[in-house]
């Protein structure tokens, strides 16, 4: 047994002639949870209808708890629960009873959908249709139906669309006491590095359908090396000075260089060199580009 | 068995509180009741022709099914058929209901038998409400012959005739709503076919029991009493057996366009 709660293996997918998912190999390991990242369009939603049988791949390319998913679906089907896209609720039916028709179909007691009314905080507006939810409140019923048969894996498409600071705060708060209470592995992808990168343990940056990045959150922050930014009263000379004695200038703006350094003791040599040439150092200190632009790199560069 | 069972559940108690369900109850209600209301307030007039009690029941029983035949059945199955499949477009659930650890035949399936079972208990209902509501009516108004016959077997007979004559309609229908979420296309075509499956009936076109949409007319017309025993015809004759045909072959193909379809 593989310690994967979902693999891809070289997954392709094409509507037509258009390319939507290349050769994509994507490992989320069990217990997880794993952000899975990318600009609008990348093709998270298609990878994740594809993961749920709903868009057929090809046979030996996804596995879901180390299944096949296209021999074994209803197998992989009953670990896993979602939200995909918009929250697919019955508008004429209750809050309550959209749970209980999903309880119908998956055999479970209906008790357990005031349960998990109450985990998502909808119990007084249990019995107000659907349709007459606010966005937010769609969205937390939608997380409750994909709660409700207890999946071991959960697959979130931006399940916090819509949703107000402290909802989201709410949602984040489930996910990681979900992972780490319960043991569940979440999928939760999103177009905003912010939004997950305090909960996921794992990411995945995904731009036209090709993977650029997967690995822990702490592997994408080493990529992420801060830059030694400093400000003078002449930064033309400076950026001739530092560059003849071979420094690499990353780039000027807004009235700073930004270059390459080591560690402490550069910055008190690249200083005194300034400072020794007659330059007025008006400040220089480390700088680390934020995830959000790091993400945007790493998305640009495909 | 039990995948399918649970989705039957489901279907009923998702459309529970819709149109089309309630329709099954309301269109047989309220036709034969309005019909009875007739006969109640207009019993002197009708009296007059003093009918023998098999004319009467036929009198009778003809009118709504008359409507319902002609009219009602196929528009009313074009309807169902749209709102079963609609529920699912319209909310957009089919990727979450396809995406439940189900078969997908059990889901196609249960619709399916869902939509025939509303069009059962519809007519179930005008077979049982025509046959109440004239002993209501003999009780009401002693002097009427209803009591002289019993309508039960050629009344079931009738209406046995025109559930398996919508079969084939309800699974054109059914395809039709299930690859097209708006409501024009398969009420559309619906009613395209319905008035020309009219006409090729009513002028007897020779290969009219091969459109489906014409099998309801063909199906009321051939069941004219013939002979001595006005009891005495058959449920299934070649029409019946090639609407159940054009049921069966269609719900098959349903379901193949279903397992080729990605879910959007």
């Amino acid at each position: 047994m593989n310690n994967f709660a979902i693999q891809t293996v070289d997954l392709s997918y094409n509507f037509g002639n258009q390319v939507i998912i290349k050769d994509l190999n994507l490992n989320v390991p069990k217990g997880s949870i794993y952000g899975f990242l990318g600009p609008n369009g990348a093709g998270k939603t298609t990878t994740i209808k594809i993961l749920l049988n709903l868009l057929r791949s090809p046979n030996d390319t996804v596995f879901i708890f180390g299944k096949d998913i296209n021999t074994h679906r209803i197998e992989c089907l009953k670990q896993m629960g979602s939200l995909v896209e918009q929250p697919a609720i019955y508008a004429h039916l209750t809050g309550k009873e959209n749970l209980r028709n999903r309880a119908l179909l998956l055999g479970i007691h209906k008790s357990k959908c005031d349960e998990l009314l109450k985990l998502v905080g909808l119990s007084d507006a249990a019995n107000k249709k659907a349709g007459k939810y606010s966005l937010g409140m769609k969205q937390r019923l939608g997380i409750a139906l994909a709660l409700l048969s207890d999946p071991n894996l959960l697959l979130l498409d931006e399940p916090t669309n819509g949703l107000d600071p402290s909802g989201i705060i709410e949602i984040r708060n489930l996910m990681i006491e979900l992972a780490e209470k319960h043991q569940k592995t979440i999928l939760v992808s999103s177009h905003l590095l912010a939004e997950i990168e305090k909960t996921a343990t794992h990411i995945g940056i995904i731009n036209k359908g090709a993977l650029l990045f997967q690995g822990e959150v702490s592997e994408l922050r080493n990529l992420n090396k801060p830059a030694l930014k400093i400000e003078t009263n002449n930064n033309g000379f400076s950026a001739q000075l530092l560059s003849q004695k071979g420094i690499e200038i990353l780039r000027e703006d807004n009235g700073s260089i930004y270059l390459n350094y080591q560690d402490k003791t550069d910055i008190a040599q690249i200083n005194a060199l300034l400072v020794t040439n007659g330059i007025d150092v008006y400040g220089i200190g480390a700088e680390s580009k934020d995830l959000e632009n790091l993400f945007l790199d790493i998305t640009s560069k495909n | 068995m039990k995948q399918f069972y649970v989705a039957l559940v489901s279907e009923f108690y998702k459309s529970r509180k819709t149109l089309a369900f309630w329709a099954a109850i309301l269109l047989p209600v309220l036709i034969c009741g309005s019909i009875a209301l007739g006969y109640y307030s207009n019993a002197e007039k009708i009296l007059k022709f003093n009918y023998p009690g098999m004319i009467l029941w036929g009198q009778f029983s003809g009118a709504s099914l008359n409507i319902m035949g002609l009219l009602i059945l196929p528009f009313y199955v074009i309807f169902m058929a749209f709102s079963i499949n609609n529920i699912e477009h319209k909310n957009d659930t089919w990727k979450t209901l396809f995406s439940q650890p189900l078969n997908k035949f059990s889901i196609y399936a249960a619709k399916y038998a869902y939509a025939v079972s509303l069009i059962f208990i519809c007519l179930l209902l005008f077979f049982g409400l025509t046959y109440l509501s004239g002993y209501l009516l003999q009780v009401l108004v002693p002097e009427y012959t209803f009591k002289n016959y019993n309508p039960s077997i050629i009344l079931s007979k009738f209406y046995a005739r025109l559930f398996f004559s919508s079969l084939g309609i309800l699974s054109i229908q059914f395809i039709l709503s299930l690859i097209w979420s708006d409501f024009l296309k398969p009420m559309g075509i619906g009613f395209v076919g319905t008035i020309i499956g009219i006409i090729a009936a009513n002028v007897q076109w020779k290969y009219a029991q091969y459109i489906a949409y014409a099998i309801p007319t063909i199906t009321l017309r051939s069941t004219k009493p013939k002979g001595s025993n006005p009891e005495d015809f058959q449920v299934f004759t070649n029409d019946i057996y090639i609407s159940i045909a054009y049921g069966i072959l269609l719900f098959i193909i349903g379901y193949f366009i279903l397992t080729k379809k990605n879910i959007k």
